[in-house]
């Protein structure tokens, strides 16, 4: 059995320890919101477009405060097992493992769930005693009632952009947080951002915001969204890495946003017109 | 085949033209320039004469005239083409319009030129609008015109290019489009340029004052392409091509309009020097128009003022303030990006979305935004426009909500915005209709309840699973069973839920017209409150419309239940107070709901279609072939949006255009309308389950 324990401890959900200061660009007073929350043990949602830098703001924070983080990606199979836990077997027996919220929960981790309307709506529900003064996660397969550690720090993110009734959040689940809207930054932080990201010349960075700017006006007229700051990113990227601009806007931003002809063309005009 | 003779000829051109020898034509020239065609000619020639006969006879008359000049000149495809232009031109413009353009084969040669090289507007019209959007952020529309010019809100370009290659000829339409998209973002028009050409030519017409106005727009195409250089230096490569043809000794002129600071200013002062000179030919720099723009222009200005004005006043009571007072309210303008930031006290605070494109607007307009627009607005409602999607642009003058295009089965072609829709709410009418009902029908609405709860989407839980949420206790116990035993235990132990989900959303479409007073209005209303009622069970989405109309100018459409409406007593109302009005135009309201139904977010899409027979409209075009083959028309395009549609209708004869009308649909037809009500929701529940 002893083997057996072994590998179950090896399957168990690794807590994330950031060890360098992430790059992150404060567009307000978010940070200062966020830390002033965790004192508080407020649970806090994050709103906005996707590839603004939710992410990148978690991480640099769970540095900052020098918590754990563990970071779930939800999609519409996730269940409420794969959040809280499940039995494996080991043997003949059975084996309980904690999933990554329960882990987050009993370490004082900041537990990021990223995307939550994704995650079906009976999955959120586990959340709520968590994200109110009570702070417990009853795990009702152990009969478990598991108490939040101190650190523990409850993080979700939404994008209001979907315009989905079905991806839209419950009034029960969202009137539990502390809500910070982020957004694209404006152009010249933006600029810094993504030259500093990915080391190419400041006109060319200048350049690709401007292309981002010219997508993000097309919202609504056959994009869902316009070019991310992390699209901007990659093109970036590419253009480190030798690949002609127009090249890599067209990879990284025109057929990253829409698969319809006329769609990439016209993004391709926009690319023609910037470079 | 042998040619027509004469006679043959004669009863033919009889039978597409009725008017009499008095009107000043004759059949006898027709007959004369069709005698000697060849036969495929005449075949050419006596088809398409009787297509256009169709829309005027005048075009019919003229396509026979011309037609023997139009082959010798151009294969039949391209001269199919030139029948159809000069359709397109009729409707756009009428028939002069029409005339004009049949009689110029050489225009029609030149614009059309090799094919293959040749690029039609109507092929990267839609290209051209998002990339407009782009680069303006605000709606700009592109339109055919005779020469390049722009109102500030339509952008007009040549209906074709022939720069040589497609490549070449798109890279043409994206540097029209380009420089009046400069002209109206770089200030052309922040200047009173009628009279900037009077001072500079010393006189308010005539030679000087013409030449002023057409070395104009010349020298802005310099500065703007310049500008516009410096932030799309890829737009500004294509955009060299039209000033290439410029004078090269215009001595200091393309450097000092190359400025970063130079503004239309800068272009009407080098004006009075070059006056002695002949202006170069506009060509696809075009014209610039300066009426017609100051027009649409301060409308707009007034306009955003006002919307800017009711985002501050909304900002301020937000802010608790009441009046501009005492607060000092602060835009600084980042020119390069139009970025606006408004600060009041010092303190930024940020637009509503409105606001702040109404803000940018001006911004683009008038290169600031004047003190006078930052006034707070009166107390009333924050409504920037009720109208916020336009729909399809349109050249013409209309107040439609939405313009659509509609199918020409005898041109085989699209008259664009062609079908002006309006969309209208029906007034509650009296609620014990549906109370009455619910009555009548208790028996059959329960039995409907029951058979709709079936269909409602529930947990399974799926057993002996490789991966899931849970154990299989079952699939374990035999697994440690086999393996006691010896034999190889199975993998699939866990259990895992799995959820059927419906996601449907469903829009019914009710036919109003006239012909539906009485029994048929009475059933619909019936059916659709039994249809409520059992959809109620379901979370499906759905919405009830009702159209009618007169005539493509006004098609409208009732709306009943909106998507996101719940079935309440406002609802029942509506349904009570559907009533039997004109006309059946039955393409725009489905080309509509197509595209309400393309924004719903479910997986699947349906329209169901209630009339009481075939398309029908005021004026002979529309009815028989014409309409059936629209209706036809408008069901692929939403099969093709992903939209499935279903036909109910009533018609005691079968009549066998159905099949051809419905062909792209299913449909069901009822030969008794007494078996509506309860039709509708079992088709419903069969479609759907």
């Amino acid at each position: 059995m002893t083997t057996d324990g072994a590998v179950l401890h090896a399957l168990a959900p690794e807590l994330e320890r950031i060890a360098e200061e992430p790059y992150y660009h404060a567009a307000g007073g978010e940070a200062a919101l966020f830390e002033a929350a965790a004192v508080k043990r407020l649970p806090v949602l994050l709103k906005g477009p996707t590839g603004c830098g939710k992410t990148r703001f978690v991480e640099y924070m769970a540095w900052k405060l020098r918590r754990p983080l563990v970071t779930v990606a939800c999609h519409d199979d996730l269940t409420t097992a794969d959040l809280v836990g499940r039995y494996l077997l080991a043997g003949e027996q059975t084996v309980w493992l904690d999933g990554p919220l329960t882990a987050a929960v009993r370490a004082g981790a900041i537990c990021y769930l990223d995307e939550v309307v994704e995650a079906r709506k009976d999955t959120t529900v586990v959340i709520h005693p968590l994200a109110d003064t009570r702070r417990v996660l009853p795990v009702e397969k152990r009969g478990e009632l598991v108490r939040a550690a101190s650190g523990f720090m409850l993080v979700v993110s939404y994008n209001p952009g979907y315009q989905s009734v079905l991806k839209e959040m419950k009034q029960s689940t969202r009137q539990r947080f502390v809500a910070i809207d982020f957004d694209y930054p404006p152009p010249e932080v933006e600029a810094a951002i993504v030259a500093r990201e990915t080391g190419i010349a400041a006109e060319t960075a200048e350049a690709l915001v401007r292309l981002g700017g010219l997508t993000r006006n097309l919202k609504g007229q056959g994009l869902d969204e316009g070019a991310s700051t992390r699209l901007l990113v990659h093109a970036g990227h590419l253009i480190a890495a030798g690949v002609p601009a127009r090249s890599a806007c067209e990879a990284a931003i025109g057929r990253a946003l829409g698969d319809e002809p006329d769609i990439v063309a016209s993004l391709d005009d926009l690319i023609a017109a910037v470079f | 085949m042998s040619r027509f003779t004469v006679a043959e000829l004669r009863e033919r051109v009889d039978r597409i033209f009725y008017f009499d020898v008095s009107s000043g034509r004759s059949y006898e020239s027709l007959i004369d320039a069709l005698a000697l065609l060849p036969r495929a000619k005449q075949d050419f020639a006596l088809h398409w004469a009787a297509v256009a006969a169709q829309t005027h006879l005048e075009i019919g008359y003229l396509v026979i005239l011309q037609a023997a000049e139009a082959l010798r000149r151009m294969a039949p495809a391209a001269a199919e083409g030139w029948v159809i232009s000069a359709l397109d031109a009729y409707d756009a413009s009428g028939i002069r319009a029409a005339v004009a353009r049949l009689r110029d084969i050489d225009g029609f040669l030149a614009a059309s030129g090799e094919p293959g090289s040749r690029l039609s507007l109507a092929a990267v019209e839609g290209r051209l609008a998002r990339f407009l959007q782009g680069l303006s952020g605000r709606p700009l529309r592109v339109a055919a015109g005779e020469v390049p010019w722009t109102d500030t809100e339509t952008v007009f370009v040549p209906s074709g290019i022939d720069a040589g290659s497609p490549e070449a000829s798109l890279a043409a339409y994206k540097a029209i489009v380009g420089l009046l998209w400069g002209q109206t973002r770089f200030g052309t028009f922040n200047a009173d340029l009628e009279a900037a050409f009077t001072q500079a030519a010393g006189e308010p017409s005539g030679e000087r004052h013409d030449r002023a106005r057409n070395w104009f727009p010349a020298l802005e195409a310099l500065r703007l392409t310049a500008c516009v250089a410096r932030q799309l230096p890829g737009l500004g490569r294509d955009m060299a091509v039209l000033t290439a043809d410029l004078p090269t000794d215009l001595p200091g002129v393309r450097e000092d309009l190359a400025r970063p600071e130079a503004t239309v200013a800068a272009s009407l002062d080098w004006l009075s020097r070059l006056l002695d000179r002949a202006p170069p030919p506009g060509g696809l720099r075009g014209e610039v128009r300066p009426v017609a723009a100051g027009r649409v222009r301060s409308e707009r200005i007034g306009r955003d003022t006002e919307i800017l004005r009711k985002a501050i006043a909304g900002l301020m009571a937000a802010l608790g303030r009441q009046g501009a007072g005492d607060d000092t309210m602060d835009i600084a303008l980042e020119t390069g990006s139009l970025e606006v930031e408004l600060s009041v006290d010092g303190q930024v605070v940020s637009l509503p979305p409105e606001g702040r494109a109404a803000a940018e607007s001006l911004v683009q307009d008038l290169g600031l935004i004047p003190p006078e627009c930052m006034t707070p607005a009166g107390p009333g409602e924050w409504k920037p426009t009720d109208r916020q999607d336009p729909g399809p642009t349109a050249t013409m003058e209309t107040h439609a909500d939405a313009l659509y295009d509609e199918w020409d089965a005898r041109r085989g072609a699209y008259r664009r915005q062609w079908c002006h829709l309006y969309l209208h709410r029906v007034a509650p009418g009296d609620p014990a209709f549906v109370v009455d009902v619910r009555q009548r029908h208790q028996p059959l609405i329960r039995q409907l309840r029951r058979r709709f709860e079936a269909l409602r989407g529930e947990d399974r839980i799926l057993r002996r699973q490789p991966d899931g949420d849970d154990l299989d206790l079952d699939a374990l116990v035999a697994a440690i069973g086999d393996r006691r035993g010896g034999a190889e235990p199975g993998e699939r132990l866990f259990l895992r839920r799995s959820r059927t989900e419906r996601s449907l959303a469903a829009a019914f479409l009710v036919d109003m017209s006239g012909s539906t007073k009485g029994w048929v209005n009475e059933a619909e209303r019936e059916a659709l409150v039994m249809l409520c009622e059992a959809l109620e069970m379901l979370d499906d989405r759905y919405g009830i419309w009702g159209f009618s109309g007169w005539t493509r100018t006004r098609c409208d459409l009732y709306s009943i239940k909106d998507f996101d409406e719940a079935y309440d007593d406002r609802v029942r109302g509506r349904i009570a107070a559907m009533e039997a009005r004109d006309y059946t135009r039955m393409g725009p309201p489905i080309r509509h709901l197509t595209r309400l139904l393309a924004r719903q977010p479910a997986r699947h899409r349906l329209l169901v279609n209630l009339s009481d027979g075939r398309p029908d409209d005021f004026g002979d075009e529309y009815r028989g072939h014409y309409g059936v083959e629209d209706t036809r028309q408008a069901l692929l395009e939403a099969r093709q949006a992903g939209v499935r549609a279903y036909c109910v209708t009533i018609d005691r004869h079968g009549a066998d255009y159905l099949k051809r009308m419905y062909g792209p649909a299913a449909y069901t037809v009822l030969d008794d309308v007494r078996k509506l009500p309860l039709k509708v929701a079992d088709i419903y529940r069969k479609l759907t389950s």
